[in-house]
């Protein structure tokens, strides 16, 4: 760890930069995370990354608190919460003065539009999110098969998430995966 | 603020939580009205369900209300997962907790690639080559190539923006 600069700047700047850029969300913006995380600044190993996708998909809440958990684990509590504001506040300064604009103009076809021109590209950015984090999590067939069936149930079922996730854990502890 | 009730509610996303709160139980909204809502926050970048909130609260109570939902929905579970985090911190090593986060995060990624082809289905259903290609090569320039993010959302953005302007264009829908 030879970060040149304040750790907890260097995290304002990554995350308050990247929430601009996560079209469709946090989940989108996960490959750029882990470029951040893992490739240029080494803050975590590509265990400890996947790790904490887990935890966030385990814990209650929205999505983005993978922010947090790499924040605390750069820079403490400070670390944690800064990089969960610099993630969340510049898109929601703009998601605020954008909604009084469309308040204020009405309905034109410039949101479906956009909204129709993203929509692949948030799709796209996250199915790489998945790409990078099997790569970094499935390191075994019996790993591959599990994430194949959580796949499978959670696309032909409407089963709670949880339950997936619960069961991936079992299967872990139990040493299969 | 009911945002933090939802918020603690949802595993692994909050946007159903937040519907059924929203329209269903306090009727804050309308369907339609939430809906309206959520397509602005889908296409403006970030957290979706974190600009639902500022948008939603502040549609009640100014910037107040923004910063109240902002506060309900973000704050209850930051601490959580501050706790969890910690507790990662000091026990991530232990390796009964490696084995069950290693199982956990395989199913994880399984319920990603699950998101993935849920929403895939509506460009498949209508042989939207265009969104397909595009959906594509973002995938293999992010995914595969490992560029950075900025990088090609900067070419990536107005291309799929003209495409689908050029699309429209051609076949008034």
């Amino acid at each position: 760890m030879n970060e040149p600069a304040n750790p907890i700047a260097t995290l304002v700047w990554t995350f308050g930069l990247m929430s601009l850029f996560a079209v469709g969300g946090a989940n989108s913006a996960i490959p750029e995370m882990h470029r951040v995380v893992v490739d240029v600044h080494h803050w975590m190993s590509e265990t400890q990354f996947a790790d904490v996708f887990a935890i966030s998909q385990l814990s209650p809440g929205p999505n983005v608190l993978i922010v947090t958990l790499i924040g605390y684990s750069v820079a403490g509590v400070l670390g944690a919460l800064a990089a969960t504001l610099a993630m969340c506040g510049p898109t929601a300064v703009l998601a605020y003065y954008v909604s009084g604009l469309m308040a204020r103009s009405g309905a034109s076809r410039w949101p479906a539009l956009i909204q129709a021109a993203l929509v692949p590209l948030s799709i796209g950015l996250m199915g790489a999110s998945a790409l990078i984090l099997a790569g970094s999590s499935d390191g075994s067939w019996v790993a591959v098969l599990v994430t194949l069936g959580a796949a499978a149930f959670a696309f032909g079922t409407k089963l709670n998430p949880f339950w997936m996730l619960a069961a991936g854990g079992i299967l872990g502890f139990a040493g299969v995966v | 603020m009911a945002f933090a009730k939802m918020s603690l509610a949802g595993f692994g996303g909050v946007l159903v939580w937040a519907r059924r709160g929203i329209v269903d139980q306090h009727r804050w909204m309308t369907a339609e009205e939430f809906n309206e809502t959520f397509a602005l926050c889908h296409f403006l970048p970030g957290p979706n369900i974190v600009n639902l909130s500022v948008v939603f609260g502040a549609r009640f109570g100014g910037i107040l209300g923004g910063l109240a939902a902002f506060a309900g929905l973000v704050g209850p579970p930051m601490v959580i997962a501050t706790i969890l985090a910690a507790i990662y911190a000091r026990y991530g090593e232990v390796d009964a907790l490696r084995r069950i986060l290693t199982g956990v995060s395989c199913a994880a990624v399984g319920l990603l690639i699950a998101v993935v082809l849920r929403m895939m289905m509506p460009l498949v259903r209508k042989r939207d080559a265009a969104g397909m290609i595009i959906l594509a090569a973002v995938f293999i320039a992010i995914g595969w190539l490992r560029l950075p993010l900025p990088a090609v959302l900067l070419v990536a953005v107005p291309l799929s923006l003209l495409i689908t302007y050029l699309v429209r264009q051609r076949v008034p829908s």
